[in-house]
């Protein structure tokens, strides 16, 4: 693999990453608990549509065949998306999809952290720009967590459930390849074993808080680095690609 | 949901810039503070409208009702000695 693939592929995985989280969250636009949390969310999606485009943008510039962030995001198949697995996960009930959202932006925040002093300069950039929406999304998601766990009987077992859901779709955030390893040699990406015991010790007392208990699962789930995926994933890819393929060259 | 359970009412306020008072802007529904906060963050301040924000439990509000029109508003208005129009005001005062 040369370093251009290697960044290609690494831009390719973190927009992929974003586009299908935004696209899950997109889900709620209209559905959400109540006025003022269907926006705040929306809010959040919108943010992270943002970033996933900038990403695809740049992996479209690195690839240098002509490709577009369009091409990249609605012409591709389940197979050819790196986007972790988590992201694709159905949204439940809105404790699940919170209790996930917290998971992603304490990874998130301190992923674009340390990404903000990558020596790829349009990485960088992107990075630094997201810090400040991603300290506000997990301020968002730790606040609701928070809430559930302490809140009635009902809210604390949905949470619960959704973080049995989840929690064996978490490992595979920290899973590296060999992309990472060529990009980590010239202090482009970001090694993803300094992240975790960080993580673990702050969703450790974000459980604690919210009176929640890890679930017994020895067992992570992985596959996306290598283009595998849930069958979740070609859902959504059919819903959101579907209008593009119809009208290829259409227009807003 | 089965029933409203939206959480109660807050008032919005907004302030445009450092120095300027803040500015009634609207309502929303919140079950606590922090979510009020985050939520006048979402639906007031999304397009660069201010840089600070105070929320208020609607129910914390003492307003003057129609009835008190008169009583309360009316006797200023043949008090034009009241009004500082007789000053010339200096340019650097701002906001007065």
């Amino acid at each position: 693999m040369t370093s251009q693939e290697a960044l290609f592929n690494y831009s390719l995985r973190l927009g992929d990453t974003s586009i299908i989280l935004a696209q899950r969250l997109c889900e709620w636009t209209g559905h959400g608990p109540f006025l003022e949390e269907d926006l705040a969310l929306t809010n959040i999606a919108l943010d992270i549509f943002g970033r996933g485009k900038a990403l695809l943008e740049y992996a479209a510039k690195v690839e240098g065949k002509g490709r577009t962030e369009d091409d990249l995001a609605f012409f591709r198949t389940d197979r050819e998306f790196f986007n972790t697995l988590i992201t694709e996960l159905p949204n439940g009930d809105y404790a699940k999809t919170i209790i996930r959202q917290a998971m992603i932006d304490c990874f998130d925040l301190a992923f674009y952290t340390a990404l903000a002093n990558s020596k790829d300069e349009t990485l960088a950039g992107i990075a630094a720009k997201s810090i400040k929406e991603i300290t506000y999304h997990k301020r968002h998601s730790f606040s609701w967590v928070n809430r559930f766990g302490n809140g009635t009987e009902e809210s604390f077992n949905r949470l619960q459930q959704g973080l049995d859901e989840i929690w064996a779709f978490t490992g595979e955030l920290f899973e590296m390849n060999e992309t990472d390893e060529i990009l980590i040699k010239e202090g482009i990406a970001v090694d993803l074993n300094l992240l975790k015991a960080d993580w673990e010790k702050e969703i450790n007392q974000l459980l604690t808080k919210a009176n929640l208990v890890i679930p017994e699962t020895l067992f992570m789930q992985k596959g996306s680095r290598k283009g595998l995926h849930t069958e979740h994933l070609s859902y959504i890819l059919a819903e959101m690609q579907s209008l593009p393929r119809m009208h290829p060259n259409a227009k807003w | 949901m089965s029933k409203d359970s939206q959480g109660p009412l807050w008032e919005v306020f907004v302030q445009k810039k450092a120095g300027q008072p803040f500015v009634h802007c609207g309502n929303l529904h919140a079950f606590d503070k922090e979510m009020a906060l985050q939520n006048a963050r979402d639906l007031y301040t999304r397009r660069g409208e201010g840089m600070s924000l105070w929320v208020v439990p609607s129910t914390a509000i003492v307003a003057s009702s129609p009835e008190d029109m008169g009583s309360f508003f009316e006797p200023s208005n043949d008090k034009i000695y009241r009004h500082p129009t007789f000053y010339q005001i200096p340019d650097g005062v701002g906001h007065m």
